[in-house]
């Protein structure tokens, strides 16, 4: 019995480490856009470069990539394939295993579902959280995934962003911002802590240029993670047509029998 | 021309020709007139009355999809997921196969607790029907076992857990208990062993048992015939044939005039979830499943599927030790007695009438509490535990027992109106 005991504490011991790890940040909310092919393209090549190293996308195929993001396989080739693998290969990495547990503490999962999985508003922010923090062994910690073991993979993308007590407007109760009424449009404030200030010029990016590449990064991951999501809402509008259009006669044949009851 | 006519007369010659010869050799013709042309059903079936077809149609298309899965699917811990996943991207249509498949589990379900409902409401559970309903019991809890070994085969992390945590109830037998949960595992834990035999279970033993079972259920309906929504006996009234004045040829009347429609009603609505909402908000396909199982991280909430939360729910009520037993142990007696209760309905219930329609207000009232019990509880199996969540669970479930323990009383009691000679017409 006391076996059993400690197996249940060895089973139950990470769900409570794992809950103790989520956090109440807001959410900034993100619309992903499959039909916008610029963006999944980019997001494909931001991945393969900043993200692949240690994230593998091991059920997912090159070929299949490069034709639904309408890359030609060349370009796909020359650009996204650095494992010198066939087109026709899994989107994988030579990350090992263990040593990646003596690096991070837990090997970087295969991210290929990541966004069915955590859903795509907290990965954008993910990617938008990391700030400096001494404290933590690789120097960043992260607002939506506090104390996380991953580096900021983006971080000269980004910039050095850090976690500060700034001033924000004062919301009133009615939840409108407070204005000063002895200066016109003049906002009353008060000091919020734990927010996040980006020190400029310090990434390749401006925010916004970065916002737009965090985006496209969830989008291509979006996409990644069931893939044939256009290809099924697509079919699925001629699917529900025909049925439609059989359900009408159907009923109408339906309803000459009814007739005959009554 | 001019001889079509007689071409088409000698096609119909050889066609009658081909069916006698069959018919000397096998009961097509008979069979056929007995199950289909001349199976009298009564004439006021309503909406209700879908739900029995539907659960065919459903099954039909669990069994072809299933079939097709096979086909791709590895039945290992190693391979299992990524086998998933490769049906998902690399098999042609394979996602519209596995969607099928996974909202088609959700639609059985539904279809079939509605079908339930149905007799419940028009008390087509009793004389002589006990043997029929009893069926349709032994069908209910074998699907809810199909659910339950298929849910482990995506191998992903809710697969696991929710498998751990179902098969740890058997621990909780006394002194038994722990060596009974090994056997069922075949393992210490759940693992490829344990993958293996649910699999085995999943696409053999069960659905032959299934397909079996809803042969006889429909042997037993054609033997004793169709319930109503008025629950009058249609055989009293007969034409001088023989014929039931208040009924009509299932084949066409109900096959076309009836079924058809709401066949191809009931796929609008499912396709338009296997198209656009495969995962249903998470309510489907739960999101965790989309991880590899791993023995080493527990969910955060583990919830069933959304057609077991009523009875996880009631698992989850029982909180507290009795007779030396564990509040784990009367959880599963509770949960156990919740599913197989409905089977002993024809006994405990003792009005005159069977259709709810002529039950008096008492009938009217449990009834909709029930409902209402089950309801709630599927929400509360659905949301993590709180002292609120366990205290309203408790309530909802001694309401849903006592649909059934109070039966033989207040339908004793009750006035009951009286029951037309004849069908009424939707």
């Amino acid at each position: 019995m006391k076996a059993n005991h400690l197996l249940l504490a060895f089973f139950l011991l990470p769900g409570v480490l794992s809950a103790a790890a989520s956090s109440d940040w807001h959410m900034e909310p993100m619309d992903p856009d499959l039909e916008n092919l610029p963006s999944l393209q980019n997001g494909a090549r931001l991945y393969v470069n900043y993200c692949l190293g240690c994230h593998s996308l091991q059920y997912q195929r090159y070929e299949r990539t490069a034709d639904d993001l309408q890359i030609p396989h060349e370009i796909a080739l020359e650009n996204l394939v650095f494992t010198g693998q066939k087109i026709g290969g899994l989107i994988t990495n030579a990350m090992d295993r263990d040593q990646a547990n003596n690096w991070f503490g837990v090997p970087p999962p295969d991210i290929t579902m990541v966004t069915r999985v955590r859903g795509v508003d907290w990965v954008y922010n993910y990617m938008k959280t990391f700030y400096l923090d001494e404290s933590r062994p690789l120097g960043v910690n992260n607002k939506v995934f506090p104390n996380v073991g991953m580096p900021h993979a983006l971080l000269d993308l980004q910039g050095i962003q850090r976690s500060a007590c700034i001033q924000v407007p004062k919301i009133a109760e009615n939840g409108g911002e407070m204005r000063d009424p002895l200066v016109p449009g003049q906002p009353i404030t008060e000091e919020k802590c734990g927010q996040l200030v980006l020190e400029d010029g310090t990434g390749l990016y401006t925010a916004e240029e970065y916002d737009q590449a965090v985006y496209d990064i969830t989008n291509f991951l979006y996409y990644v993670s069931d893939p044939s999501r256009l290809e099924r809402n697509r079919l699925g509008v001629y699917v529900l047509l025909f049925l439609v259009i059989l359900f009408v006669f159907t009923w109408l044949l339906g309803r000459e029998y009814n007739k005959a009851v009554r | 021309m001019a001889e079509a006519p007689q071409s088409q007369g000698k096609a119909a010659a050889a066609w009658t020709g081909f069916i006698s010869w069959v018919d000397e050799r096998f009961p097509l013709t008979e069979t056929f007139e007995y199950h289909m042309s001349r199976y009298w059903a009564p004439k006021n079936f309503n909406f209700w009355y879908y739900f029995g077809v539907l659960s065919m149609v459903v099954l039909v298309m669990q069994l072809l999809t299933g079939i097709w899965l096979t086909m791709s699917y590895v039945p290992s811990g190693d391979g299992a997921f990524a086998s998933v996943e490769y049906i998902m991207r690399d098999v042609e249509y394979g996602w519209l196969l596995r969607y099928l498949h996974s909202t088609g589990a959700s639609a059985f379900f539904a279809v079939v607790y509605l079908h339930m409902f149905r007799g419940m409401m028009y008390g087509s559970y009793r004389k002589p029907r006990e043997l029929l309903w009893l069926i349709g019991m032994a069908i209910f809890v074998v699907l809810m076992a199909e659910g339950f070994f298929g849910y482990l085969l995506p191998w992903g992390n809710m697969s696991f857990w929710a498998a751990q945590v179902i098969v740890s109830l058997v621990g909780a037998i006394p002194v038994i208990g722990p060596d009974v949960m090994e056997w069922v595992r075949g393992d210490f834990l759940i693992s490829d062993i344990t993958l293996n035999r649910f699999f085995a279970l999943h696409v053999v033993a069960l659905p032959l048992v299934l397909v079996m079972l809803v042969f006889v259920h429909i042997v037993a309906l054609h033997h004793v015939g169709s319930n109503n929504p008025d629950g009058i006996d249609v055989k009293k009234n007969k034409d001088e044939n023989g014929i039931p004045l208040d009924a009509i040829p299932f084949h066409p009347y109900y096959t076309i005039g009836h079924d058809l429609p709401a066949i191809v009603g009931f796929l609008i609505v499912f396709c338009a979830i296997v198209f656009f909402a495969p995962e249903m908000g998470g309510y489907f396909l739960e999101k965790p499943n989309f991880e590899q199982a791993n023995p080493l991280k527990t969910p955060d909430h583990i919830a069933p599927v959304w057609y077991y939360t009523p009875y996880y729910a009631m698992l989850r009520a029982a909180t507290f030790p009795l007779f030396g037993l564990t509040a784990k142990f009367w959880g599963f007696v509770v949960m156990a007695g919740a599913i197989v209760l409905p089977a002993v309905l024809p006994w405990l219930d003792r009005s005159p009438v069977k259709s709810i329609r002529y039950k008096g207000r008492a009938s009217k009232v449990m009834l909709a509490l029930f409902v209402l019990s089950f309801f709630i509880l599927g929400y509360l199996g659905l949301v993590p535990p709180s002292p609120v969540a366990t205290a309203a669970a408790q309530v909802c479930t001694v309401i849903y027992f006592s649909y059934f323990v109070l039966m033989p009383w207040y339908t004793r009691v009750e006035k009951t109106k009286p029951v037309p000679e004849r069908v009424t017409m939707p």
